[in-house]
């Protein structure tokens, strides 16, 4: 087992490392102008950019540029971001916190009915909970979620007043110190309703959408281990014993099926952190996703590589802590 | 052949397929339902599509629909029937080139790793691996922010993205098929490689790499449409369907101007919704499995 969890950290470093190196291969597509300003971390530096060029080389051998960039880049300078007119980091910074607080509020709904409809689906396999989870997979996956949004947003904000887009209303936000940061758990430990309501009614259709392409694959998840369990030997040895079916499923089957659940929750947050570009911007949520998608139309190609080298990041050591604790938890997963 | 009579039996299969027929009809027909006014012809194309949309006058506004333009003008004075039936051949146009290259390369790669395996396989895997690693679209907006937007970066962008799962999938294929007594018996008559890949491994291959690709094509369209919606796709004023949701983003809360946004967004949910169809009615039709 040691042998294995060794294994699978060394892979970690070197996949980190190959993803900065395909990364950085792409930048060397652009002047060198605009490349000196991955080196720079405020507005005043830009007039100083054909002696950054100079200093780092950025015309010489590409081997040595890497190096120099890498340095940088691991010392936690992602240069400076010409949308957001601060360093990438303060940037991010800046919007990370919104899209934690929308993928946190998200990821209930999508658990609560993934879980819930994977083992309805389960134990009731080919009857209606089945159909259900089955139409919900094929809406999930047929529909595009932009345009869903934006018939929701027209219907229930357009039309009906009800659910408004954005992060939280200009009449209250006026009565705030400060809107940043995570300001909806700020607003709940402080014990602040009114706040806390207005940014949950703001998050009421992105979290809809997020729940509507997410849950399909968590229940898909739930079923398929449901199914595993209920012919598994203990669970006739439960059944023989004289358990009632709810006793079996509950005390018994349940148990085992969360096991893939839990580790596919903690997937499927990472996955959303990188995954809300689209919600985020269809709905005008200030988070990090819509702000590399406006980064993106505006060519600011240090935001936009930040935010993928951090979320690319934070994907490929999930990855591999998931893998680590299957390794852990079932045996043959080790043998590659 | 059997395949195709079961694909019949499913009702809904049929409608998808019929729901594709409708779309490839109106792209091939582009230039008679939808004629490219008299100013703007000769204008430029890319991949056989007019780089610019039909425009009237240039008005900040939307204007409603009328006789002369039946699904109204976007704000700057697009016509909108122009963008949804334009929309349909460059959806087209762009998911079949997008497929055709992502197969070639991913054809090729996965069935060297496949068939040879050792360190060309392990390689290629790490390689796929980090491709993978990128959630979602990001790979594809560094490229775009990157290389700029055109529609041949966005088709090379794509591409690039997508060959690893084609290659992932032909290598798995091989891996299964090239065990079996037939492949055996093919080299024991003296076949050489390719010609075992070419006659006996690809051909095996074929009915799931369909299922895929019918997916896919829906799947190109939605996430090129996506990527326009955002601001990060084809430039301003090309004919596609998620340009129309972008130009038509400031009246979404406005309900006068639905049809700004209702005619292309319902134009991508059949589309999308049709190769969905026909994907997992072909999916059931070879393999009865899965139902």
């Amino acid at each position: 087992m040691l042998t294995f969890i060794v294994k699978r950290l060394l892979q970690l470093p070197i996949t980190l490392l190959a993803i900065s190196m395909l990364v950085f291969a792409l930048t060397q597509a652009l002047p060198a102008d605009q490349r000196a300003t991955a080196y720079i971390t405020n507005e005043k530096q830009l007039n100083q950019i054909p002696a950054i060029v100079q200093t780092y080389h950025l015309n010489e051998n590409i081997l040595k540029q890497y190096g120099v960039w890498i340095a940088k880049v691991v010392q936690g300078n992602l240069g400076y971001s010409t949308s957001a007119r601060e360093s990438v980091v303060q940037a991010l910074a800046q919007y990370f916190p919104a899209t934690i607080e929308l993928v946190t509020v998200a990821i209930i709904p999508i658990v609560v009915f993934g879980v819930v409809l994977g083992i309805l689906a389960g134990v009731y396999r080919n009857r209606w909970p089945d159909q259900l989870a089955r139409l919900i997979a094929i809406i999930g996956s047929a529909l595009p979620s932009f345009v869903l949004g934006i018939f929701l947003l027209a219907w229930l904000y357009g039309n009906l007043q009800l659910f408004p887009p954005g992060r939280i209303s200009d009449t209250l936000s006026y009565s705030l110190p400060s809107v940043d940061g995570f300001l909806l758990f700020r607003s709940v430990a402080q014990g602040n309703w009114p706040v806390v309501a207005d940014l949950l009614r703001h998050m009421v259709l992105p979290v809809f959408i997020l729940t509507l392409i997410s849950s399909a694959q968590l229940v898909r998840v739930t079923r398929g281990s449901m199914i595993e369990q209920m012919q598994q030997d203990y669970i006739r040895t439960a059944r023989s014993k004289g358990l009632s079916e709810r006793r079996v499923i509950n005390r018994h089957a349940l148990r085992n099926v969360l096991i893939p659940v839990v580790t596919l929750i903690g997937l499927l947050f990472v996955a959303l952190l990188g995954g809300v570009t689209i919600t985020e911007t269809v709905f005008n949520y200030p988070g990090i996703g819509a702000w590399s998608a406006r980064g993106a139309t505006l060519l600011d190609v240090n935001g936009v590589i930040g935010y993928t080298l951090v979320i690319a990041g934070l994907t490929v050591v999930t990855n591999t802590l998931v893998d680590v604790l299957y390794g852990v938890i079932d045996p043959r997963v080790r043998f590659d | 052949m059997k395949v195709w009579k079961k694909f019949a039996r499913n009702p809904l299969g049929v409608f998808g397929l019929v729901l594709v027929v409708v779309f490839a009809v109106v792209a091939l027909f582009a230039p008679l339902i939808a004629p490219i006014p008299a100013d703007q012809q000769g204008g430029p194309r890319v991949l056989g599509i007019p780089a610019q949309m039909a425009q009237q006058g240039f008005s900040a506004e939307p204007t409603d629909p009328s006789v002369q333009h039946p699904m109204g003008l976007s704000e700057n004075g697009y016509d909108i029937k122009f963008g949804v039936v334009w929309g349909a051949r460059t959806a087209f146009i762009i998911s079949i080139v997008i497929v055709a290259l992502s197969l070639l390369v991913g054809l090729s790669v996965g069935t060297v790793a496949g068939y040879f395996g050792g360190w060309i396989d392990g390689l290629m895997m790490r390689f796929t691996d980090i491709i993978f690693a990128f959630p979602g679209l990001l790979l594809l907006i560094v490229l775009v922010t990157v290389f700029g937007r055109q529609v041949t970066v966005l088709v090379l962008a794509f591409a690039a993205v997508n060959w690893a799962t084609y290659a992932r999938l032909i290598r798995g294929e091989i891996l299964k098929v090239k065990r079996l007594e037939y492949v055996e018996a093919a080299r024991g008559l003296g076949a050489g490689n390719l010609l075992i890949i070419l006659r006996h491994v690809l051909p095996n291959s074929v009915s799931n790499l369909l299922v895929v690709v019918s997916n896919d094509i829906g799947s190109i369209v939605v996430t090129f449409a996506a990527l326009s919606f955002i601001g990060v796709g084809a430039p301003a004023g090309f004919p596609d369907w998620g340009q129309l949701i972008n130009l038509a983003r400031n009246w979404i809360t406005q309900p006068h101007y639905w049809y700004t946004f209702l005619y292309p967004g319902l134009t991508i949910v059949l589309f999308s919704l049709a190769w969905n169809l026909v994907g997992d009615s072909l999916r059931d039709a070879i393999d009865p499995r899965s139902r």
